[in-house]
């Protein structure tokens, strides 16, 4: 069957297994000379694909236990974020940190060690983990931890399911006093405001800044600033206190078919940046939002990748160093605007320190960008990589469909050593994907 | 609809997961009832730990039809509605090679479904209320090449649901007839399908949610099967003799 990640690209025709049961899992494991783990398959690229075997996990999607003293969840890999708000937050409990989209798996969100608009204050997903059971090559599962088997677990968060099948975990919750955020809005009118803002107000829990990639000159990286904090119920209107986690149901719109490739360009991106923009202004200042607006605003919009169209959508995902941020940004800015391309959704988030064996963050400034697969868009993105390598920064697996192993090797030089430890654990042979293929990983 | 209890029968199926699931989300105790049924403790945990409502364990045999009085005198309470997700697909070409292979599906498909539904039956009567559901399959419309011996047992199911809802119309029990064409579940896995004709398992367990409500006899799951059973039904032996679907 046809299998493709977020982006639809790139797309590969690939062998799909199903398991039900760890014995039914342990049979494929054996039985297959490679083979890798899905979940959702909300990775933008071919993180999640194997040709001769992938393995869909998300009929273990059972939650096993929870103990309330400590908010901590034990549940099978193919649970989703989603599955989770959906039981613990009338509960008054909240994932730690959470990705974009609320229907990543557990197994995902460890794999991919993703983060969110928190990072610089909690951390990414390693940050709730308490522990990890994983099927190895031999069909044998581990519970590993930070104190047993510490390198698994170091290697499996971040790892993109290639030190083995993660079936199981437990993660934290944190306790909530509801479903709302207070939101606040702040324009700002360039770059170097963005990130004054950012500096300014680092006390915020979650914060996050639309750019506009394609305004010029004196306007260039003009941003809408988003900060959040989780309303106490003291903070709720009398009308949302007595109930305060019932939030409201959002109608959920689809995309229903391929819209053309050329929808979004120039003329369509820059008159949608202007009216954001704008809106962002208009709405300046603190209101309350419901959880799922603030978090998963995109997830309002089913099947919104095919507004790119049918031939998809590339991310572009960097961080860098909190030095080189201001410099490293304007001349990406600067490349964008000189091609001609136009990115959509471009995302900035601050960054804090980061463990691990792979995972994508570290100390400074992440900027994601969407654009649409095409030739020009591709060309754009290696001469991106090459000002992101000179800027020090690095990228994050889960978005990358096209990376050359080259520029994974001159931008991580923890890759290698990644690839060596797989090696060492007999892991390299049977846990590959399309795109550990692509890197060398 | 009150909150009684339910009790699906065949409870490992992918279609009976997503049937619990939907029931225990709308407050209904649920018992699950399998063969060897202990290996069920992680779905029970799952569906009270999201659900909140008690979920009790039930080893049943299908097969083992003298035990099926004793199996719903041994139920917390009787259920106040009971769905059968049981049958054996089998595999059409050994049960050709080998004619003794088609029993089991027969058994399991037809007898021993049609057997525990009689004993509730008889208790719901009794009661003078519930709901009988028989997940039967568009298979059993009309015998074809291709997979009759688990058709005709299907066929065999639908009529005994037939018998059951024309026997307690009036009695305050409802009989319905659930007919899936393509389901994606485990037992059709290795088969290439075409995807607008096939449902999730969860839109089984929809279809059942809203045949309770409304009161309806015979669903068909996706709608659209409805359409394509009709047309199937209309052609003449001489014509559907020749067909290879």
């Amino acid at each position: 069957m046809i299998l493709s990640g977020w982006g639809r690209f790139p797309r590969h025709d690939a062998r799909l297994f199903t398991p039900r049961g760890d014995v039914a899992l342990r049979d494929l494991v054996l039985s297959k000379d490679s083979l890798i783990a899905r979940g959702a398959g909300l990775a933008y690229g071919d993180s999640a694909i194997n040709p001769a075997a992938t393995v869909d996990m998300r009929q273990f999607d059972r939650m096993l236990a929870f103990d309330p003293q400590q908010g901590q969840l034990v549940a099978e890999a193919g649970v989703t974020l989603g599955d989770v708000i959906a039981t613990f937050l009338p509960r008054g409990w909240f994932p730690k940190v959470t990705p974009g989209t609320k229907c990543v798996t557990l197994g995902g969100a460890i794999a991919a060690d993703v983060h969110g608009k928190n990072h610089h204050i909690t951390g990414s997903f390693r940050s709730c983990v308490d522990w990890i059971d994983v099927m190895l090559p031999d069909g044998e599962i581990t519970r590993c931890d930070r104190s047993h088997d510490p390198d698994l677990f170091d290697h499996t968060l971040g790892g993109m399911g290639l030190t083995g099948v993660i079936l199981r975990a437990a993660i934290r919750l944190m306790p909530v006093e509801s479903g709302w955020i207070q939101q606040e809005t702040i324009t700002c009118a360039d770059l170097a405001t963005t990130f004054a803002v950012f500096a300014d107000r680092a006390d915020a829990d979650y914060s996050v800044a639309w750019v506009d990639c394609l305004s010029r000159g004196t306007a260039t990286g003009r941003s809408v600033v988003l900060l959040g904090q989780h309303a106490r119920r003291g903070d709720l209107p009398a009308s949302l206190a007595a109930r305060p986690f019932d939030t409201p149901q959002r109608r959920r719109r689809s995309v229903r078919f391929d819209l053309p490739s050329w929808t979004l360009n120039r003329a369509s991106v820059g008159l949608f940046n202007a009216l954001y923009f704008r809106r962002g202004q208009q709405s300046a200042g603190i209101s309350l939002v419901d959880w799922d607006r603030f978090f998963y605003p995109l997830d309002a919009l089913e099947g919104w990748n095919r507004i790119y169209g049918r031939n998809g959508l590339v991310q572009f995902q960097c961080v860098l160093p909190p030095e080189q941020a201001m410099s490293g940004l304007t001349t990406l800015l600067a490349a964008i605007a000189q091609s001609g391309e136009a990115p959509f959704l471009s995302v900035l988030k601050r960054m804090g320190g980061q463990q691990g064996a792979l995972s994508f963050p570290m100390d400074g400034y992440t900027l994601a960008m969407d654009f649409a697969a095409r030739a020009g868009t591709l060309a754009l993105l290696d001469r991106l990589d090459r000002i992101v390598q000179d800027h020090g920064g690095r990228f994050y697996l889960a978005k990358d469909a096209r990376m050359s192993p080259a520029v994974l090797a001159a931008t991580d030089a923890r890759a290698a050593a990644f690839c060596a430890w797989r090696d060492a654990r007999g892991m390299r042979g049977k846990f590959r994907s399309a795109q550990s293929e692509r890197l060398n990983l | 609809m009150t909150l009684g209890p339910i009790l699906i029968l065949g409870a490992r199926s992918d279609i009976a997961r997503a049937i619990a699931r939907r029931f225990a989300a709308l407050g209904h105790p649920i018992q699950l009832a399998a063969r060897g049924v202990a290996d069920l403790d992680a779905d029970k945990t799952d569906l009270e730990l999201r659900f909140g409502v008690p979920v009790s364990l039930h080893d049943f045999d299908v097969l083992d039809v003298a035990a099926h009085e004793p199996f719903v005198s041994g139920l917390p309470d009787l259920p106040q509605i009971a769905v059968c997700a049981i049958a054996l697909m089998g595999d059409q070409s050994q049960s050709i090679a080998d004619p003794t292979k088609a029993i089991p599906v027969i058994r399991s498909t037809f007898e021993g479904p049609a057997s525990i539904l009689a004993v509730l039956a008889n208790r719901f009567e009794a009661r003078g209320s519930g709901t009988l559901v028989g997940i039967s399959s568009v298979a059993g419309v009309r015998g074809r090449a291709s997979n009759y011996v688990y058709g005709a047992a299907k066929a065999g199911f639908s009529a005994f649901l037939s018998g059951l809802r024309n026997r307690l119309a009036g009695t305050g029990v409802q009989v319905v007839t659930v007919l899936p064409g393509y389901v994606a579940t485990r037992a059709t896995q290795g088969l290439d399908l075409p995807a607008a004709l096939t449902a999730r398992p969860d839109e089984v367990a929809v279809a059942i949610l809203r045949a309770i409500r409304k009161g309806q006899d015979v669903v068909y799951v996706r709608p659209v099967w409805r359409l394509i059973m009709a047309v199937i039904r209309l052609l003449p032996e001489p014509v559907f003799k020749r067909t290879r679907l």
